[in-house]
């Protein structure tokens, strides 16, 4: 029976780590290629050091369909037969255990490091660690030509590294090359939660403030067995959601900018100052740090901060209704969305793609529906989504999903439930694990947190939704103008902090 | 001084002076349209200034064809403003068929910039360049089509005397046609001079850009060198469709003039309104535009040979 000896369990739930199944390699792998085509996802694929030197590689399944979360391991002994060419949605999952932990998966179809990381085992390294040095696909014959872009770009964002393999015009394959941004953030963690472990989280990524502390907190409070009051359930909920506005709204005037359509690009560039500022009302901070604590929220609301929440909430609302449609309105920049970078349902569910690409190419993948945490378990949002899979679906699922969000912020300002906003806090138990799932305003955040014998973190693992969707984006630019990549990038809008942790 | 030479002598030294003033325009339409102030409309003169008292940065990589693109480009942009007359009003250099040369100096410059740009061996500019010479091949076939609609439609065969007989009374049946051109011609000015919907001048994507990407290794004087030299191709085309589109010829030099630069001032406030209210088109659109621009002056030879 596929999945048998996976554990089963629910989304922010403690597990005794002593209770996780250590499985015959092969039935392993036979589980996880099952579980996925029966439409589960892989959200985590953690490694760490077991007895005798060998490696506990742990699989973090999701299943959307019983919203049960599937834990299950193996131990392997420097190399094992790679998933991915049964199940392509493990390749970055295990090409970051090869770099991390200087295994090989044998037979990947294709095995280089995704963020150039020393492996904890120094002496043990194989891969070069200086970012970008590595070998790249070519293209030869006639009018083939190949464009590196970046680390440095021309515009104020992160540093990444692009190659696009072109015939004329058209791109054949683009690689993007990682890493710049390793930090070392799951090392850090390592042996906590110490005082900054919060503050890493929060950082993390830095778009995605309330989204990566809300997972590390609904973490803590599964391991510590706490139950957070509603109250601040519904305020973590409020602020996730503008978050998921500021962002949305951003990325609208972005994608605006990006096709030359001056008057969206303007608008929402304020407009999405105002959300933000919205969420300093709640906190004092623009991207909501230290709004969300373990055991609650820091912040609460009273009648006066609601009503003026309520106020701007309304004239915000009616700001981005003008600015928006008036982008969906204009022929010339429908033209240059539909069709531009598309990506079939198939493939993004193969390559596993989570949050809004995914959600455009029409899977109805929204964590808080499937595996529903905090307030989402009592107030319902639907997942919005399109089928088209291109430039314009992405562009219209976020305006489905600020519509959505505004609504489901007015009826939890409204019906805020009564109490206080934090409760005590407990000791960490001890050999546990569990896995939180948080629908960023990316998609799909995972955080695997395990503690050992002392009740600190064995290993923590946080796997941002710009994990999943970098390849995402390579796949949707094939056979497109390049004149189109900085548009289908706006339109995925990845973190590369996110990814390279 | 001899009065033949004042008009085309005070329509150089306008194009020399303000020309840099319909970029400001330009910038001020949009910032109004996006609710934003905008930058000061004499901000391009600020940045030529600037951008003279700097220094010049070389790669080791370029050479001498470098360093002739910006210095060749704006002298060929002076020679060709040499020849447009200014609505009515003659030009200074004026010959049979002076469009040509006209025409082909523009294609000088553009091969300069062209060269400097592939001199650089970025792949970046290489594929620039070879945007610019896609889209300027077809939109130098719609201009000498628009102006031997003109020719034929006056009868003359130099861009002065075509443009002072272009609106004498006996012309006015052709008028049809001449407004068919000034469209055309309109689509080759936004072509030419890398505006929205052909280009975007303002963004910061290279593997987008058309014209701006091959200056960017450029910096300091031979920047200022190019961006006087955009100034004052927009001047030119400007005029050109200025004295075409604005069906008024008083006879007085000083009000003819005065028509022709507040002309070429509205159709810089137009280009600022149609960068507002579009988007860029995809590159594989451009050329089915610039075709489209063809048809038109196509239909108004048609209209001129009946």
């Amino acid at each position: 029976m596929p999945g048998s000896s996976f554990i089963r369990t629910v989304n922010a739930e403690a597990v005794d780590f002593r209770d996780i199944p250590v499985m015959d390699f092969a039935d392993f792998r036979e589980s996880i290629i099952e579980e996925i085509r029966a439409g589960g996802r892989i959200s985590a694929m953690p490694a760490c050091p077991a007895e005798d030197g060998l490696l506990r590689i742990i699989a973090v399944l999701s299943l959307p369909v019983s919203g049960e979360i599937l834990i299950g391991s193996t131990c392997i002994n420097g190399s094992w037969p790679s998933i991915t060419p049964d199940c392509t949605a493990a390749h970055w999952f295990e090409r970051e255990i090869a770099e991390i932990h200087s295994v090989t998966p044998n037979g990947h179809p294709w095995l280089k490091p995704i963020r150039f990381q020393p492996p904890h085992d120094i002496s043990l390294q194989e891969y070069s660690l200086q970012c970008g040095n590595a070998k790249f696909l070519g293209l030869d014959g006639e009018e083939s030509h190949e464009v590196a872009v970046g680390p440095v770009h021309a515009g104020i964002i992160e540093p990444g590294h692009f190659r696009f393999l072109c015939h004329g015009e058209t791109v054949y394959h683009l690689e993007i090359s990682l890493g710049y941004q390793h930090r070392g953030i799951e090392r850090a963690m390592k042996g906590g939660p110490g005082v900054r472990a919060l503050h890493y989280m929060e950082t993390l990524a830095g778009d995605t403030t309330i989204g990566h502390a809300t997972a590390y907190c609904m973490a803590i409070e599964a391991l510590s067995a706490i139950s957070v009051p509603p109250r601040s359930l519904a305020i973590r909920a409020i602020a996730a959601e503008l978050e998921r506005i500021a962002n949305h709204v951003g990325d609208l005037g972005a994608l605006a900018g990006d096709v030359g359509f001056l008057p969206t690009m303007s608008y929402c560039g304020r407009i999405r100052g105002d959300v933000l500022n919205m969420t300093a009302l709640l906190c004092g901070n623009r991207f909501g740090r230290g709004l969300v604590r373990p055991s609650g929220t820091a912040f609460n609301l009273d009648k006066n901060l609601i009503d003026e929440l309520m106020l701007r909430l309304k004239s915000t609302e009616k700001d981005i209704t003008s600015a928006v449609e008036l982008m969906f309105d204009t022929p010339s920049v429908l033209s240059r969305f539909e069709g531009t970078g598309a990506l079939s349902e198939e493939t993004a569910r193969e390559a596993g793609l989570v949050g809004v690409a995914a959600r455009a190419t029409g899977m109805n993948c929204d964590v808080r529906n499937e595996f529903p945490y905090g307030m989402y378990c009592f107030s319902q949002l639907h997942a919005c989504t399109w089928n088209t899979g291109d430039c314009f679906a992405r562009a219209y699922v976020r305006w489905l999903e600020i519509r959505s969000s505004i609504e489901f912020i007015r009826t939890q300002l409204l019906n805020l439930p009564d109490g206080p906003v934090s409760c005590k806090t407990a000791p960490i138990s001890k050999e546990k694990i569990t896995v939180s799932l948080v629908e960023g305003w990316r998609g799909e955040i995972c955080h695997v947190a395990v503690t050992d014998k002392e009740g600190r973190f064995a290993f923590y693992k946080v796997v941002d939704p710009s994990f999943h969707n970098w390849f995402g984006l390579a796949l949707a630019l094939r056979n497109q103008q390049i004149s189109d990549f900085p548009l289908c990038n706006k339109s995925f809008n990845l973190s590369y902090c996110g990814h390279d942790l | 001084m001899d009065m033949k030479l004042f008009g085309p002598v005070i329509h150089i030294l306008l194009a020399l002076v303000i020309s840099p003033l319909l970029m400001g325009i330009i910038n001020r339409t949009k910032a109004k349209f996006a609710g934003r102030k905008g930058q000061p409309l004499l901000q391009p003169y600020y940045d030529i200034i600037k951008l003279l008292r700097k220094g010049s940065v070389y790669s080791t990589t370029t050479t001498w064809v470098f360093r002739l693109g910006p210095v060749a480009g704006l002298s060929a942009m002076i020679i060709a403003i040499l020849i447009i007359p200014s609505g009515g009003i003659n030009s200074l250099l004026s010959f049979p068929c002076d469009f040509i040369l006209m025409a082909y100096i523009l294609g000088v410059a553009r091969f300069l910039t062209v060269t400097a740009a592939l001199d650089t061996g970025s792949p970046f500019e290489g594929m620039g360049a070879s945007r610019e010479m896609q889209f300027a091949i077809l939109a130098e076939v719609v201009m000498f089509m628009g102006v031997a609609v003109l020719a034929v439609g006056t009868g003359k065969i130099s861009l002065s005397s075509i443009y002072y007989t272009l609106w004498d009374s006996n012309f006015t049946n052709i008028a049809p046609a001449v407004f068919l051109v000034a469209l055309s011609f309109l689509i080759v000015l936004l072509t030419e001079n890398a505006r929205i919907p052909v280009d975007d001048p303002n963004t910061h994507l290279e593997l987008t850009m058309i014209h701006e990407v091959m200056v960017l290794d450029h910096g300091g004087v031979d920047l200022a060198l190019i961006q006087y030299g955009s100034c004052l191709k927009l001047w030119l085309f400007s005029s050109l469709l200025a004295g075409m589109a604005i069906p008024v010829r008083t006879g007085i030099m000083i009000v003819d003039m005065g028509i022709n630069t507040v002309g070429i001032l509205l159709i810089s406030v137009f280009v600022g309104i149609i960068e507002s209210g579009m988007a860029r088109l995809k590159l594989l659109h451009i050329p089915q535009m610039l075709l489209a621009a063809f048809s038109v002056t196509a239909a108004a030879f048609l209209w001129v040979l009946r």
